[in-house]
């Protein structure tokens, strides 16, 4: 019998729950002020558009909604970015998907029995995923409980410590689960330590434009490691939380490439890889997100409805912190406002929760 | 880093449909295509598909959150009503655990996933049919197993090859996971008559090997929902536990948004929730979660009476149109009194047909008629239409005469 998922495990207890003030803090999917879930303008705006539109519900190829992975590499690398022309990219059922086909695709690539290094603590499926596609998975220190931030110190010791040519799964944004970020001048220290130590950074952007409420900012430390030129780098992208796409499962996973010839061989054995795990993607999403990004008046909208998100839960940890603070909590909770992104790690422990 | 990852070859199928795609001749026929198509030759969205999907439209509480590791239980559910029968005792004594999967592949995959972590003997290999889907192999192996076959298609008659695979099924190790089609055979249209799905179902208990059911045109064979999952059902009644890969992709139309489910079916319903946790684990390391859309598609179209109906009257169409194109294919080859047997056209059925025609036939056939089909001589029954059967038939008869 397998143990209760770490997760959705909550969500299953929070509805067997018969008392009228339960709370449900674990799951992540935003909510609105209301408490309910909350269906974008600009994705209303695009799933109406498409249904007048008649399509048709043909297979995608392989590798996805052509319109789709075009506008999703342009938003997480940059209009300009010189990986563009040489990136292969697939679409992926969301962010899972995404790093599992990394997962598979480094298992078969990237030398005998590679090994991925996580956070600790990290997303509660990562480890999972990776086992499940072959990798051995080992961790680097990163969040202090002490300060309930980062332990950069002992983060870059261990990136320093571990084998030459190591994956090295670095959030891009928002930390899941601690919310806990570097700064820009953080990052800079990090990105010298990874190409020093030869390694390949796989990123997990989950929610961009969500941290902070700007695209371009979030998505500042995969640039920087791509101008870097050193470190190799592959991304796993999501859409769940910053399209609000969710069960839609709107990803990609990407590879930036040498060249564009190099593009192409990766390309076909990213194929040779999703085949037998699901043939191709899911296509309602896709067309969604794709409308959403390529429709100018969408995009602005989503940008603006992204900046609401961000800004509600930014307002929401304020005003957490503003009332542990006027009840006179003896400790500090300065981290609730300090980190970022959905989640938040209060520094309660077990019994407590 | 990556200097030393080759170039993978290029998909046989998908180089096929590259090629008809790039081919501007006004002749040409495309009988590649592994989707439904009308007598227009175009993709045919159901009407109840529309239905359903205008329903959903009109729903104020309609959003995008995620379904359940488990997946819509509308979809689930429906599907397990759909594949074992309303009436199914396996359903009535909760034997049966549903997960919702990316459409066929990858329920497919987590099957296979699961064998391989489950499988007793822990080296028993999966047998798939010669030939089968071309991404039968590549799924099992991926996962891990060892991948024999068992000899299915009789070149000869291009019918089913009883013998050798009764005798194949016997001959292998006891305990084999075997890959069944439920109906409509990919790639040959050869299906077992209800008396030798029994004498499969011997053998298979016989040797105490367990069976790994495809079912990816329920409804679209016959046009008959019950009598496609006939040798599931019989499967059941006699007791196996299996599993059943369901794909909604041709059924009802929904290919590209991937809807599919996992059933499996359990002899002891104490070890049900050991079961589903274990598919809901490796299910939730791969996607996490299904895609939500074509499961609520599917659930609407399920669990209304009315809309169930026009479901249905739909795949009636489809299941018709094909089986009056094979009959009109035949009938011409005939008349052209084209050398060799065509029976084989109508006794086949589902979506595909294997034509006997080489792979140098093949060849002719595209290059000097615009014709395309895969190596193996297998045609898409569905990219045939009134427009084109003549030219086909005329194309076949030509090929075939030049020898």
């Amino acid at each position: 019998m397998g143990p209760p998922d770490a997760i959705l495990g909550i969500t299953e207890a929070f509805k067997r729950d018969t008392d009228a003030r339960k709370m449900n803090l674990g799951v992540g999917a935003y909510r609105t002020d209301a408490g309910k879930p909350y269906v974008l303008g600009a994705v209303q705006k695009a799933e109406a558009s498409l249904l007048a539109q008649g399509l048709d519900k043909e297979y995608l190829p392989i590798t996805g909604l052509a319109r789709f992975t075009g506008a999703a590499a342009e938003l997480a690398y940059g209009a300009g970015s010189s990986a563009l022309g040489r990136l292969a990219i697939t679409q992926s059922v969301s962010g899972t998907g995404a790093l599992r086909i990394g997962g598979a695709f480094l298992q078969r690539f990237y030398g005998a029995q590679p090994t991925v290094y996580l956070p600790t603590p990290s997303w509660g499926n990562h480890a999972a995923v990776f086992r499940d596609s072959g990798l051995k998975v080992g961790s680097y220190r990163y969040y202090d409980p002490a300060t309930r931030g980062l332990n950069l110190d002992a983060m870059l010791e261990d990136l320093r410590a571990l084998p030459r040519g190591s994956i090295v799964l670095l959030h891009a944004c928002a930390h899941n689960p601690t919310g806990v970020d570097p700064t820009a001048a953080q990052w800079a220290q990090i990105q010298r330590v990874v190409e020093e130590g030869e390694h390949l950074a796989f990123f997990d952007m989950a929610y961009q434009g969500f941290a902070t409420g700007d695209a371009d900012r979030d998505a500042a430390a995969l640039r920087a490691f791509v101008a870097g030129g050193k470190a190799p780098v592959v991304l796993s992208q999501s859409f769940a939380k910053n399209m609000g796409l969710y069960g839609e499962r709107v990803g990609t996973f990407s590879i930036v490439g040498a060249d564009a010839a190099e593009r192409d061989r990766l390309l076909s054995q990213l194929k040779i890889l999703v085949r037998p795990l699901y043939s191709n993607p899911p296509v309602h999403g896709a067309r969604i997100a794709a409308e959403v990004l390529t429709q100018p008046e969408l995009r602005q909208e989503w940008l603006g409805e992204v900046k609401t998100m961000a800004d509600r839960i930014i307002g929401m940890r304020q005003a957490l912190r503003a009332r542990l603070e006027q009840l006179g909590s003896a400790q500090s909770w300065a981290h609730i406002t300090d980190q970022i992104g959905m989640f938040c790690f209060t520094g309660l422990k077990p019994e407590q929760v | 880093y990556f200097d030393s990852v080759p170039q993978a070859p290029a998909d046989g199928i998908l180089k096929l449909s590259v090629m008809s795609k790039a081919d501007t001749n006004s002749k040409k026929v495309d009988l590649g295509v592994g989707a439904y198509r009308t007598d227009e030759g175009k993709p045919w969205v159901l009407p109840v598909v529309r239905k359903a999907e205008q329903r959903m439209a009109q729903d104020p509480a309609a959003n995008h959150e995620y379904l359940t590791v488990g997946g819509l239980p509308a979809l689930t559910n429906g599907a397990q009503t759909l594949i074992f029968g309303g009436d199914s005792a396996a359903l009535k004594e909760k034997r049966v655990y549903t997960i919702q999967t990316i459409s066929g592949t990858g329920a497919n995959m987590v099957g296979a996933v699961f064998l391989k972590q489950f499988k007793r003997p822990d080296d028993a290999a999966v047998y798939i049919s010669k030939p089968t889907w071309g991404n039968h192999r590549s799924i099992f192996q991926t996962a891990g197993h060892e991948v024999r076959e068992y000899r299915y298609c009789d070149y000869q008659t291009l019918g089913l090859d009883i013998d050798g695979m009764l005798a194949d099924l016997r001959a292998a190790p006891r305990a084999q996971i075997v890959v069944l089609h439920a109906c409509a055979h990919n790639p040959t249209g050869i299906d077992p008559t209800p008396a030798q799905w029994a004498q499969i179902a011997d053998v298979m208990q016989e040797r105490g090997h367990f069976p790994f059911f495809d079912c990816a045109y329920q409804g679209f064979a016959t046009g008959d929902v019950d009598r496609d999952a006939f040798a599931i059902r019989l499967f059941v009644d006699r007791g196996f536990e299996l599993l059943v890969a369901e794909s909604f992709a041709k059924n009802m139309g929904l290919y590209g948004e991937r809807t599919g489910c996992l059933h499996a079916v359990v002899a002891d319903p104490a070890r049900v929730a050991a079961v589903s946790s274990q598919l809901n684990r490796l299910s939730r390391a791969t996607i996490s979660t299904a895609a939500a859309y074509g499961a609520k598609v599917a659930g609407t179209v399920l669990q209304d009476p009315e809309l169930y109906g026009e479901w249905q009257q739909n795949m009636g169409e489809m299941s018709g149109r094909i089986m009056e194109m094979r009959r009109a294919l035949r009938q011409r080859l005939e008349k052209l009194q084209t050398p060799g047997d065509w029976s084989h056209v109508t006794s086949q059925i589902g979506m595909f047909s294997f034509t006997g025609l080489s792979a140098a036939q093949v060849q002719r056939l595209r290059e000097e008629f615009h014709m395309y089909l895969t190596d193996d001589g297998r045609i898409s029954v569905a990219g045939l239409n009134s427009g084109n059967v003549d030219y086909v038939a005329m194309a076949i008869d030509a090929v075939v005469r030049a020898g």
